[in-house]
């Protein structure tokens, strides 16, 4: 298969020199990478090298900052904020398994029993983002009002005694409690939930329910079996792009939360630009994102999938 | 095949093509004389791809060159090579219509008024009133016809179709093989047809070219290829062919050999070139060339004729033709169709029988190569 | 229960999130024809359309609508220029640290969005860069950079490379081959990474307040009025986003069907 050294079948085969490809073509690739790979780098992969290096400073405003390779920051910023770093896995967390919860229903639905609708459920799950989401998130200050119907219907279902019982809500108010910044937290992301599960439930061929009905499984079973497993993917990606962004959020907790519900984002929303603690923030921001990637990591290496984007 | 090398043949010399370590195709020489249909036949993975991809400009050969006419092309991007062609699964431009599509090739060069011709090809493929049709409208037929009017539209030097038929049912191809055929008579370009299939390359091309593993195995006009196979590979992957283990025991005007006790006779042209009596040879002969008799009838079989018994093991009613698989000591699995004219109820399986047939019908190979080269296996169904 | 409601159970959660889903949007649109009593838009009191009539009655509200206008515009612009790049070379070519520029293209998009902003705002603090448009504009640009490489990725590999070989065959050179072939098939995917990078521009709140120093965008102006007071006109605006772009989705759904109906009848 490799070599050409036997029989060149006819005469006149006798081979000239071998050509190369011109080095104008082979440079096209990287002269179409270059304005927006540098793009990247200066203004992504730098700061975090700046970041890194502010973590490590110490300083004043008046005299700047110096890197002088104080770690002790890190401690003394685990130390101080390890209440908020809970609450943000604690809330971020429960969001996530939220969005799964009320998501894949709806996901659901769309994919296999919407038929002619689809396009308009897809619409009204898309459509909300069109208005500003920090006008939207204000809106539920509203929809929780103290007295108002959702948490007068809470109270007559007895939700409230046992989101209360968790420390979750108050007396008879949602408002300026955990649950209003889970609430916030879920509502904002479902959609980046919804939609990875909706492509990996629709790529589903429905020839495979019809073969596991026809091989004895129930419906329950069809959708343990057959079902679940092959959403995997998309519920696998669904919450990655849940829990990130909930992670590091600080609008919900802010809007919606009281100064007992702050999440780790807004402390360092808050050491960068009230207190001018840079170094402190820098290594909160460093913690998140170490968090955040070990979290990603651990659960990408259990639930298996490794084609993410 | 081409004495006089006229203006408008293909010529490739010393061409060859590598992927790093890997040999597409082997530095190979063809001439495609002018006006010519020829067919690159082979097996997916064989390299006939690669070499039609040469020709049109869009794969650089590693050595060699491409010459139209007394013109090197080699060096030329494919955008400037008077050669178009007919790509797999057509490569309809999508966000085009019909009428545009055909008329690319013009417009590109600076044809200003291009509706008269368009409108002319899309009658030479019998499209006319599809002209403002997308591609996805279009069924895989007319899909077809759309790339070959494309392509030819621009008068090329050569028309090069890459497994042109492959996307379509069977009916579909039988009829657009005519279809084919029919334009290129009319409109005499030189045709250069890159296909799998053995009976298309058979009942369209003039020339017909084997390749096999980067190489060309054989070439020559379709019925010299099937009756006169140089290489096992060629006898196995154009249609069926018999090949038994013979030893050599005479050589003259006839070759005389022996397999299973019996004695075979071919003509020595039909023999590749070093035979020598003690050495070994593979005897050939096709399925439909042979006659079947009961061993009750063998005295009838008249004498000069190759023969060799042997048992049925299986028969298959094909409609117009019955096919026999007989085991003997001449080899097993022996095949042998027989028109289904005056069927003898005796040939069953189990029936003791003797096959016979015209030594001129019988050709020799080289016994050295793979008896079963080219021969369609279950994977790769070919 | 009813075996009606076992079979259609999923169909009842289904509908259930699409209330919460879509309920604050019902809300802002409601609370557009509100006349508050104080400062605050969030309890009902009198119908009104006096905030329709007058939307930029708010100082400086069209003002930050105006900025955030002109830097999603920009933002696009300058993304899916970079992006479609980007795209073409990770698609269309083989070349060393691949892995290294893929990488690069995910990270962004798989990072808290209040991390890239702090440390995008260490750089410009440590660069001496005056905060404002400019700083603003790098910042987006670079967010929305990656989606759009997604978006058009998917595009072109989806695309059959044969197209642009028979165009080449056809006698179009390289710079027609692309512009008559391969930007027009790879373009709706173009659009759709521009489409998104201007919604994603346009909204953009967090990495936006840690660099805009004193220019205000409208989320920031959202952001804002919910500690000094909401006024009506937030909702109006945020209405009629949605009515705009629902209104568009329609009108481009209606319009595809047509062309389709068309062609059938050809």
């Amino acid at each position: 298969m490799t070599t050409a050294t036997d029989t060149p079948p006819r005469a006149g085969a006798a081979a000239p020199a071998v050509r190369r490809r011109s080095a104008r073509r082979r440079l096209v690739p990287y002269w179409l990478l270059l304005p927006g790979v540098l793009w990247l780098l200066v203004f992504f992969a730098l700061p975090m090298v700046y970041q890194a290096s502010t973590s490590v400073q110490t300083g004043s405003l008046e005299e700047g900052f110096r890197v002088t390779w104080h770690f002790p920051t890190y401690w003394e910023a685990l130390r101080d904020y390890h209440p908020q770093f809970a609450k943000t896995l604690l809330y971020a967390g429960t969001a996530t398994l939220l969005c799964l919860l009320l998501g894949y229903p709806l996901a659901y639905l769309i994919a296999f029993r919407a038929g002619r609708w689809r396009h308009v459920l897809l619409v009204l799950v898309i459509a909300p983002f069109f208005t500003s989401f920090l006008i939207r998130t204000l809106a539920w200050k509203t929809i929780l009002a103290d007295g108002g119907a959702v948490v007068g219907a809470l109270d007559a279902l007895h939700v409230l005694d046992v989101t209360g019982r968790l420390g979750w809500t108050e007396g008879d108010r949602v408002l300026a409690t955990p649950l209003a910044v889970i609430c916030g937290l879920t509502y904002n992301f479902l959609p980046f939930m919804i939609l990875p599960l909706y492509t990996s439930l629709e790529r589903i061929d429905g020839r495979l329910h019809e073969a596991a009905r026809d091989l004895y499984a129930s419906p329950a079973a069809t959708f343990r079996k057959v079902t679940l497993p092959l959403s995997m993917p998309g519920v696998v990606s669904g919450t990655l792009l849940t829990f990130i962004p909930a992670s590091g959020d600080y609008v919900n907790a802010e809007l919606l939360g009281s100064t007992d519900t702050k999440m780790i984002g807004n402390v360092i929303q808050g050491q960068f630009l009230r207190v001018l603690d840079y170094p402190t923030a820098a290594a909160l921001s460093f913690l998140l994102m170490a968090v955040v990637l070990v979290t990603v990591t651990v659960y990408i290496r259990r639930a298996g999938t490794e084609d993410l984007v | 095949m081409t004495d006089t090398p006229t203006g408008g043949d293909v010529r490739l010399t010393g061409i060859s093509k590598t992927y790093g370590s890997f040999t597409a195709v082997h530095p190979l020489d063809l001439t495609v004389p002018e006006g010519s249909f020829f067919a690159l036949l082979g097996a997916s993975g064989c390299g006939k791809t690669t070499t039609l991809r040469m020709i049109a400009g869009l794969e650089e050969p590693t050595t060699g060159t491409v010459l139209l006419g007394d013109r090197d092309v080699t060096d030329l991007p494919p955008h400037k090579r008077p050669v178009n062609t007919v790509f797999q699964s057509y490569a309809l431009f999508p966000h085009l219509d019909v009428h545009e599509n055909i008329a690319f090739g013009l417009r590109r060069r600076g044809v200003r008024s291009v509706r008269r011709q368009v409108d002319e090809m899309l009658e030479l493929v019998q499209l006319g009133d599809k002209a403002r049709h997308r591609p996805h409208q279009l069924s895989g037929g007319q899909q077809q016809r759309v790339a070959v009017a494309r392509a030819l539209i621009n008068h090329p030097r050569v028309l090069l179709l890459d497994e042109p038929l492959g996307a379509l049912d069977l009916k579909l191809r039988r009829r657009m093989q005519l279809e084919l055929k029919r334009i290129q008579t009319e409109v005499g370009i030189t045709f250069v047809h890159v296909t799998h299939d053995q009976e298309e390359a058979m009942t369209m091309a003039d020339t017909v070219a084997v390749m096999n593993a980067g190489r060309v195995e054989q070439m020559g006009a379709p019925a010299e290829l099937y009756d006169n196979p140089r290489t096992t590979f060629v006898a196995n992957f154009l249609g069926t062919s018999n090949l038994i283990e013979a030893e050599v025991v005479e050589v003259g005007a006839d070759v005389v050999a022996t397999a299973g006790g019996g004695t075979l006779r071919l003509p020595a042209d039909r023999c590749p070139a070093p035979v020598r009596a003690g050495g070994r040879l593979l005897v050939g002969i096709r399925p439909e060339k042979i006659t079947l008799a009961h061993a009750d009838d063998a005295d009838a079989i008249p004498s000069g004729r190759n023969r060799t018994a042997g048992r049925i093991a299986d028969t298959s009613f094909i409609g117009v033709s019955t096919q026999y698989a007989v085991d003997g000591p001449a080899g097993t699995g022996l095949q042998v169709y027989e028109q289904n004219i005056e069927r003898d109820p005796r040939l069953v399986p189990g029936a003791e029988v003797v096959l016979h047939w015209n030594p001129a019908h019988t050709f020799g190979l080289d016994a050295a190569q793979d008896v079963e080269a080219g021969a369609p296996t279950v994977e790769g169904a070919a | 229960m009813p075996n009606w409601i076992r079979r259609n159970l999923v169909v009842l959660a289904g509908l259930l999130t699409l209330v919460y889903l879509t309920l604050p949007n019902v809300v802002v649109l409601v609370f557009s024809f509100n006349r508050p009593d104080g400062r605050f838009n969030y309890t009902w009191r009198r119908f009104s359309a006096d905030a329709w009539k007058d939307p930029c009655g708010v100082p400086d509200l069209c003002g930050a609508l105006a900025l955030s206008l002109q830097l999603a515009a920009w933002a696009t612009l300058g993304a899916t220029v970079l992006g479609t790049m980007i795209a073409f070379a990770l698609v269309r070519y083989r070349f060393r640290a691949r892995g290294a520029v893929n990488a690069l293209i995910f990270l962004p998009m798989s990072m808290p969005e209040v991390v890239m902003a702090a440390s995008l705002l260490t750089l410009f603090l440590n660069m001496g860069a005056e905060l404002g448009f400019w700083t603003v504009l790098i910042a987006h640009v670079m967010f929305c950079l990656s989606f759009v490489v997604v978006a058009v990725k998917a595009r072109v590999t989806a695309m059959d490379p044969r197209l642009e070989e028979a165009a080449r065959d056809l006698y179009a050179g390289p710079v027609q081959t692309f512009l008559r072939v391969t930007l027009p098939i790879a373009a709706p995917g173009i659009a759709a990474g521009a489409l998104l990078a201007f919604a994603l521009s346009f909204d953009d709140f967090v990495i936006t307040n840690f660099n805009a120093g004193s220019a205000v965008t409208f989320p920031m102006f959202v952001w804002g009025s919910a500690q000094r007071g909401t006024p009506v006109q937030i909702n109006v605006v945020g209405t009629a986003m949605f009515a705009v772009a629902v209104l568009a989705v329609v009108a481009g759904q209606l319009l595809t069907a047509r062309r389709k109906r068309a062609e059938e009848h050809h």
